[in-house]
């Protein structure tokens, strides 16, 4: 596996850290005292995190910690029942999905929800919507303005696929590609939203040791070329490990350490958390 | 036999404009809008009063375009206060609140316009009846057989080429993952009610042309065929609605003519229920395999 350097993470002026490279830049995310509840069920409380400009960040913890639920809360899919959400400097309380997507926060899903009748280009084209610029009545009338529009589209659809070496599947449907083309096919989608925080939800689950090489090569190909931070949940810890500068441990829907790679590995709470406590 | 067969595409174009709305709302709200078939009594009225009444006495194709305008604008609305709160609610709740809706609409037509029947007014009067291979077609039916061509046409283009049309796709694919991709799903919603709406106008329009009795039960009969006619094609699929629609109206108009102009509505019904039991999703629907 190759790994990233290590960084330096360096205090800013919340209770947060971030990558020495983003000081100066202004926060991508950062979230304060966040907390939901279902029903009598505390599912997430206490949780603090802010995100460099250009991080890559991990979000680990064992089944049932509450990762999903953290994405949930971000994008809107759940309005928290306690704490704030700050999206690139705005609160983003009573926001919808799609606004905060517009606002710069996109996702890929746990259990692949492409738009499967869809075709692989076409899926790229529901991310660029709000960027493509033509009225509603314009595509009516196939005014000149529709078919400019759409050939950018087009255009900018194949350039996004060609990052993951897709462009040649453009026109199947999305549910004739195999397992790991779908995975990838969800993050080009996610990307064109033209996020400036990208959420991947267990990106690498169900790939091989070499697709899973290849998709931390694209991970950090994609943060350089577009400049943006990345937040991802995953299980497989050489992935973690390899290309996160920053992690966020949670257990029972508390965070109960951060830091950057080696703190982590080497947080007695973590191995716990994980392991179980030692019964001599 | 020609003039059967042409007479039955015309109904049955009638009736696949008016599938178009349910299928189309049902396709991306997951609701059955059985308020529908009262949209379409709407149309005929606002364009009965453009073209007869002494102030407006408006042409034609104005009387038309402003009945598109009215039910448009009604169908947003429907869905704006009936609907739109009832989006997490239960299917069972939003089908009787459609039923309610419809209700709504043609007591209102009573209470507005009275019982009696209107007799509606003839647009195509300087019109001849055409002759076909010794058939005489009616003016009415071939704009009906020529706007369900054009209406389809314009709406598979809209749906497959436009960025809205792919946002209705997406939306009716997955509502949750298209919000989180920047959709505006209720903008969506609301623009297949404003265009189901539109199409129940001219649908108004072509049947108040071809029967030309208006009254407040106009549209309920008609609606419920156009619904079966949704359902026979495969719920949710636009060609489907058009083949459903047009095979319907056909069936009907022959039955009509050869069997018994009693039992007509019955053989429609009976013809839905073979083809249910034989292919469940209709015609064209989707083959759902059930995953053990």
């Amino acid at each position: 596996m190759s790994k990233s350097p290590e960084v330096k993470l360096v205090n800013v002026p919340s209770p947060n850290f971030v990558p020495e490279k983003d000081l100066g830049k202004p926060l991508v995310l950062e979230a304060a005292h966040l907390g939901i509840d279902f029903g009598g069920l505390v599912a997430v409380d206490e949780f603090n995190i802010g995100i460099g400009a250009t991080e890559i960040c991990g979000l680990i913890g064992p089944n049932g910690a509450g990762k999903t639920t953290i994405f949930n809360l971000l994008t809107k899919v759940y309005e928290p029942t306690r704490g704030t959400i700050m999206l690139g400097g705005r609160d983003t309380h009573n926001m919808t999905p799609s606004q905060v997507n517009q606002m710069g926060i996109a996702r890929t899903f746990q259990n692949i929800r492409l738009f499967d009748k869809l075709t692989v280009e076409e899926n790229v084209k529901i991310g660029l919507h709000n960027h493509i610029g033509y009225h509603t009545l314009a595509g009516v009338f196939r005014l000149p303005n529709y078919w400019k529009e759409e050939k950018k589209a087009h255009e900018k659809a194949l350039e996004l696929l060609d990052i993951f070496g897709m462009a040649d599947l453009a026109n199947v449907t999305a549910d004739s590609l195999p397992y790991g083309a779908q995975r990838r096919l969800e993050i080009v989608r996610a990307l064109a939203t033209g996020p400036k925080l990208l959420l991947l939800d267990e990106p690498a689950a169900g790939m091989n040791p070499s697709e899973t090489e290849e998709l931390m090569n694209n991970i950090r190909k994609i943060r350089d070329e577009f400049q943006i931070a990345v937040l991802l949940i995953e299980h497989d810890m050489n992935l973690v490990m390899g290309i996160c500068e920053s992690i966020v441990v949670l257990n029972f829907g508390r965070i109960i350490a951060k830091g950057t790679p080696s703190q982590i590995q080497g947080n007695p709470q973590v191995i716990e958390a994980y392991l179980g406590t030692h019964r001599g | 036999m020609l003039v059967h067969l042409i007479n039955g595409i015309s109904l049955g174009s009638i009736y696949a404009i008016i599938a178009l709305g349910y299928t189309m709302v049902y396709g991306i709200a997951k609701m059955l809008n059985f308020a529908h078939g009262d949209v379409i009594m709407i149309g005929g009225y606002v364009a009965f009063f453009a073209l007869t009444s002494d102030k407006l006495n408006l042409p034609a194709p104005v009387a038309v375009l402003l009945a598109i305008i009215v039910c448009t604008i009604l169908g947003i609305t429907i869905e704006r206060l009936a609907y739109k709160p009832l989006r997490a609610a239960t299917s069972l709740a939003v089908l009787i609140t459609a039923i309610g809706m419809s209700y709504f609409l043609q007591n209102s037509a009573l209470l507005l316009w009275g019982a009696n029947p209107k007799a509606f007014p003839d647009m195509f009067k300087n019109a001849e009846a055409i002759e076909l291979f010794g058939a005489k077609i009616s003016p009415v039916a071939l704009v009906a057989i020529f706007a369900n061509i054009v209406i389809m046409i314009i709406l598979t283009l809209f749906t497959t080429r436009t960025k809205m049309g792919k946002a209705m796709r997406a939306v009716s694919e997955d509502k949750g993952a298209a919000t989180l991709m920047g959709i505006n799903v209720n903008f969506t919603i609301s623009l297949t009610f404003a265009i189901g709406s539109g199409l129940a106008a001219i649908a108004g329009v072509l049947l108040c042309s071809a029967y030309p009795t208006l009254m407040p039960t106009t549209g309920s009969l008609p609606g419920i065929k156009a619904f079966t006619a949704a359902v026979f094609g495969g719920i949710g699929s636009i060609p489907g609605a058009m083949i459903g629609g047009i095979l319907l109206g056909v069936i009907e108009i022959l039955a009509r003519a050869y069997i018994s102009s009693e039992l007509a509505d019955a053989i429609v019904f009976g013809v839905l229920i073979v083809v249910l039991i034989f292919r469940p999703t209709g015609l064209l629907g989707k083959q759902i395999h059930e995953k053990v």
